[in-house]
C-alpha cells in the first residue's frame, strides 16, 4: 500500500465533498508513530532495569532517547489521532469539507510530518531545549507554529463555513484545544538563538520565572493536547459507536467551560516545595482540586452515554476501548488531584509514581480512546463491511489492558517505596538508606513496567494487523462475540418485562 | 404571557465560531497572567543573597551539554526544604540561585541523585572515572556511560556569541567578559594560566584540569567544570533567615 494509495480520492465520489483521503494519511501516521513510541518506551524502560542498553553510544542514551519516546508518544502518535480525527468529526458534522481545499490539508500533514522528524532528528543528534515535552530547538519551533496556524485556518474555516446550525460539542474541544497549545507553544518557546545558522538558543526567561512558564505549558500540554482535544474526540465516537445521543447537553457546556477556566491554573503542582513562591505553589494545588469536578463531569458525560447501551459491550470490543478509556480517564483525574496536594506530592515528587500516573493517563486514556476511534474509522474510511477481526480486537483489548495494570501498579509499588526510602532514618536518627540502594531497590519493578510495555506493544502490533488486512479487504471467518443465545432468546440478563 | 426569552443563552456561542474562539481565548488566558505576570513584578520572588554570578564561559558551555545530553529526565537540580532532602544534599535551593539558568534545568524526576550541591562532595578524578563507566565506581548504578566527552573537543571559536545571546535574555555578561571570553574558556582548564582576571570576573571559580589531560579542552572539561560549581556560589553562613525570605 503506497501513499498514493491511500491519498486517492474514490472515483466514485465527487471532490466537493469530505475529504478522507487527509484522514487516511493521518490515521496511518498514527498508527506508525504508535508503534515507534511504544517500542521506544519499552526500550527506554528496559534501559532503566539494564543499562547495558544505553550500549554506550551517545545517540542511544536514555538521555536522549526519552524525548524521543515523550514526543514520539504524545505529539506523533496523539497529534496525528487528534489532527486526523478533527478533521473527519469537523467534516461530518459542520456537513462541510475542510476549508482551504487539497493543499492546505495536505500542507497540515506534511508539515507536521516534517515537524516530528525534525524533532527526532534533533533528539537522537543532541539538540534539545531541555525543556520537558517542548525540547525541540528554535528552528522545529517556528516551524511548527506555522503548521498549526494552517491547521487553525483548516479547522475554523470548516466550523464557520458549517451548514449545521449549531457547532458541536466535539469542536468545541477541538478549538480550545488547537488555540491554546498555540498560545502554549509560543510563550513556552520563546528564545535567543546563538546564531541563525546555529540550533542552539537559550530561553527567553530564566530560574523560577522559567520553571512556571514551563510547567504552565507542561501540566497543559496535558490538559490541553492529552484531555481536551481526546474529549473532542470521545465526543463523536462513543454516541456513535454506542448509537446513543450524549448523556446531558447541559453537563457538556458547563464542563466545557470549567475545564478550560480550570486547568490553565494548574500547572505550579509541578513546583510544590521548590524555589516557587509558596502563593503561587497554593493557587496550582487549589485549582488542581477543583480540576478534579469538571474532569469527573466529562467522565459522567462519556460513560452515562452508554445509558440503554451497555449490553453492546458483550458485543463490540470496539466500544470496550472507548468507554475503558474513559474510565482511566475518570481514574487518572482523580489520581491527579490526590498527587496535587502538598502533602502528598511530597512523596510522590520526584518518584516513578507520577511516571505511573501519567501512563494511565497516556495509556488508559489517550491510546485506548485514539484505539477505538481507529478502529471505528479504518472500515468506513477504506470502504469495508467490518474490522477483519473483531476478536483480535478483543484479545488486543485484553493485552494491552493487562500491560497498563502491570505498568502502573509497579510504579505505584516503586514510587511510593522510594519516596519512603529517601525519608526514611534508622533508630539512631540518620538517614536509613543511601541513594543507591534506593536504585537497586527499584529492578523489580524496571523490570515489571518493561514487561507491561511489551504487552501494550504486541496489543498495538495485534492491532496493525488486523488494520492491513482489513484495508486489504479480507474478512476473517469467525463465531460472534457474545456467548450464544439460550433458547428462550434471552442472553442471560433478565428482560425489563420480567 | 409569552415565553419570554432567555437574557442569555449558550446557543449563541454555539451558532458563532469566531465569538466562541474568543471566549475560550479569553478564559484559557486568565490562570496563565494570573500566575505568571507577578513573578516577574514581586521583587522577592528572588531572595537577597550575595554569591550568583553568571556561569563561567566553561561551566556555560558544560551546562549545555547537561542540556544537550539530557541529564534533567533522571536528575533534578531543586533540594525541597525537608529534614532527609536537607540531611542528604543541603540547603534547600533558592530562587536566586538559578538566577541566570536558561533554561531552568531543575527537573521533575529523580532516578539519580539530586545534583543542585553536587559541587565540592567529588573529586575531578571521581568524576572522570564516574562519567566513563558509571558502574566502576558505583556498582548499583543505571547511568549510561559518558566515555565519549572526553574524546571530544570543546568548540571554542563562538563561544562569544554564547555570552552575547544569553546577555540578550538578561544574564549581565559585560563587554570585559564577552572580550576575553574565549581566554577564560582556556584558562579555567589550564592550572598553569595566569587566572587571577577569570577570578576577578567569575568569584569562586574552579580552575583545574578537569578531565586529567592537559593536552586538550574536552567536553568533559566542561561538564565536570559544571558540576563542581553547582550550588556552591551562595554562602550560607553569610545569611540570616531575613535574607532567604521570598
Amino acid at each position: 500500500m503506497t501513499i498514493a494509495t491511500i491519498d486517492a480520492v474514490p472515483a466514485t465520489r465527487p471532490v466537493a465533498t469530505y475529504d478522507e483521503a487527509v484522514v487516511r494519511l493521518f490515521v496511518v501516521a498514527a498508527m506508525f508513530w504508535g508503534i515507534v513510541a511504544f517500542a521506544a518506551g519499552v526500550y527506554i524502560a528496559f534501559q532503566l532495569a539494564f543499562p547495558a542498553l544505553n550500549l554506550g553510544l551517545e545517540y542511544t542514551s536514555f538521555g536522549r532517547l526519552r524525548p524521543l519516546h515523550t514526543s514520539a508518544a504524545i505529539f506523533a502518535f496523539g497529534g496525528n489521532a487528534l489532527l486526523g480525527t478533527s478533521f473527519y468529526v469537523v467534516q461530518r458534522t459542520c456537513r462541510a469539507p475542510l476549508f482551504g481545499g487539497w493543499a492546505l490539508s495536505r500542507f497540515v500533514f506534511w508539515g507536521y510530518q516534517f515537524f516530528i522528524v525534525m524533532a527526532a532528528l534533533g533528539y537522537v543528534l543532541g539538540i534539545s531545549q531541555g525543556r520537558e515535552y517542548a525540547e525541540p530547538e528554535w528552528y522545529v519551533d517556528l516551524w511548527l507554529t506555522l503548521v498549526w496556524v494552517a491547521y487553525l485556518v483548516v479547522f475554523l474555516g470548516t466550523v464557520l463555513t458549517r451548514r449545521e446550525p449549531h457547532i458541536y460539542v466535539a469542536n468545541w474541544f477541538y478549538l480550545a484545544f488547537i488555540v491554546t497549545i498555540a498560545v502554549l507553544h509560543i510563550v513556552n518557546n520563546l528564545a535567543m538563538p546563538v546564531s541563525l545558522a546555529g540550533a542552539k538558543s537559550y530561553s527567553a526567561a530564566s530560574g523560577v520565572q522559567d520553571a512556571l512558564i514551563q510547567w504552565w505549558y507542561g501540566h497543559n500540554a496535558v490538559g490541553f493536547f492529552l484531555t481536551a482535544g481526546f474529549l473532542g474526540m470521545m465526543y463523536y465516537f462513543v454516541p456513535k459507536r454506542a448509537d446513543r445521543p450524549v448523556y446531558s447537553y447541559r453537563l457538556s457546556i458547563i464542563h466545557f467551560w470549567a475545564l478550560i477556566f480550570l486547568y490553565i491554573w494548574a500547572g505550579p503542582h509541578h513546583l510544590h516545595y521548590t524555589a516557587l513562591p509558596d502563593w503561587a505553589q497554593t493557587l496550582g494545588m487549589t485549582f488542581s482540586i477543583m480540576l478534579w469536578v469538571p474532569s469527573w463531569g466529562g467522565m459522567v458525560n462519556g460513560i452515562m452515554t452508554l445509558s440503554g447501551a451497555w449490553d453492546k459491550l458483550r458485543t463490540d470490543p470496539v466500544l470496550r476501548f472507548l468507554v475503558t478509556s474513559v474510565a482511566f480517564y475518570g481514574m487518572s483525574t482523580f489520581e491527579g488531584p490526590v498527587m496535587s496536594i502538598k502533602a502528598v506530592n511530597a512523596l510522590s515528587h520526584y518518584t516513578d509514581w507520577t511516571i505511573g500516573h501519567v501512563h494511565s493517563g497516556a495509556l488508559g486514556w489517550v491510546a485506548f480512546i485514539s484505539f477505538g476511534a481507529v478502529y471505528d474509522l479504518v472500515p468506513k474510511l477504506w470502504g469495508r463491511k467490518e474490522l477483519y477481526s473483531l476478536r483480535l480486537v478483543g484479545w488486543h483489548y485484553w493485552i494491552a489492558t493487562l500491560g497498563i495494570v502491570l505498568y502502573i501498579t509497579s510504579m505505584w509499588v516503586s514510587g511510593i517505596m522510594q519516596g519512603l526510602m529517601w525519608r526514611a532514618y534508622d533508630h539512631l536518627g540518620f538517614l536509613q538508606y543511601s541513594f543507591v540502594e534506593t536504585v537497586a531497590a527499584m529492578h523489580p519493578f524496571y523490570v515489571i513496567r518493561g514487561l507491561g510495555g511489551v504487552l501494550f506493544l504486541l496489543g498495538a502490533l495485534i492491532m496493525v494487523y488486523n488494520l492491513v488486512r482489513t484495508v486489504q479487504g479480507h474478512e476473517r471467518a469467525e463465531a460472534p462475540l457474545a456467548r450464544p443465545r439460550s433458547p428462550s432468546g434471552r442472553t442471560g440478563a433478565l428482560n425489563p418485562a420480567e | 404571557m409569552a415565553i419570554r426569552e432567555p437574557i442569555f443563552s449558550h446557543a449563541r456561542i454555539e451558532k458563532n465560531g469566531l465569538l466562541m474562539l474568543v471566549l475560550v481565548l479569553l478564559t484559557i488566558s486568565i490562570g496563565g497572567i494570573v500566575e505568571i505576570v507577578p513573578l516577574f513584578t514581586i521583587e522577592t520572588t528572588i531572595e537577597r543573597v550575595q554569591g550568583v554570578r553568571p556561569y563561567t564561559p566553561l561551566e556555560q558551555i558544560g551546562r549545555n551539554i547537561y542540556v544537550r545530553e539530557g541529564c534533567y529526565t533522571c536528575h533534578s537540580q531543586q533540594i525541597r526544604p525537608f529534614r532527609d532532602e536537607v540531611e542528604r544534599y543541603g540547603h534547600y535551593s533558592l530562587a536566586a540561585e538559578s538566577l541566570y539558568d536558561h533554561p531552568f534545568q531543575w527537573g521533575s524526576k529523580r532516578t539519580g541523585p539530586d545534583l543542585a550541591r553536587v559541587g565540592g562532595k567529588y573529586s575531578n578524578e571521581w568524576h572522570v572515572v564516574h562519567m566513563s563507566d558509571p558502574r566502576a565506581v558505583v556498582p548499583e548504578s543505571i547511568m549510561p556511560p559518558y566515555a565519549f566527552l572526553a574524546a571530544r573537543a570543546v568548540s571554542q571559536s563562538d563561544i562569544a556569541d554564547h555570552l552575547r545571546a544569553l546577555r540578550a535574555v538578561g544574564v549581565p555578561y559585560s563587554d570585559e567578559m564577552i572580550a576575553n571570553a574565549q581566554a577564560d574558556l582556556r584558562a579555567q582548564a589550564d592550572p598553569d594560566a595566569d587566572t587571577g582576571d577569570l577570578q576577578k570576573r567569575y568569584p569562586k571559580a574552579m580552575v583545574a584540569n578537569f578531565d586529567g589531560n592537559p593536552q586538550r579542552l574536552t567536553e568533559m572539561d566542561a561538564l565536570i567544570a559544571y558540576m563542581q560549581m553547582l550550588g556552591t556560589l551562595v554562602d550560607f553562613s553569610a545569611h540570616g533567615l531575613e535574607d532567604l525570605k521570598q
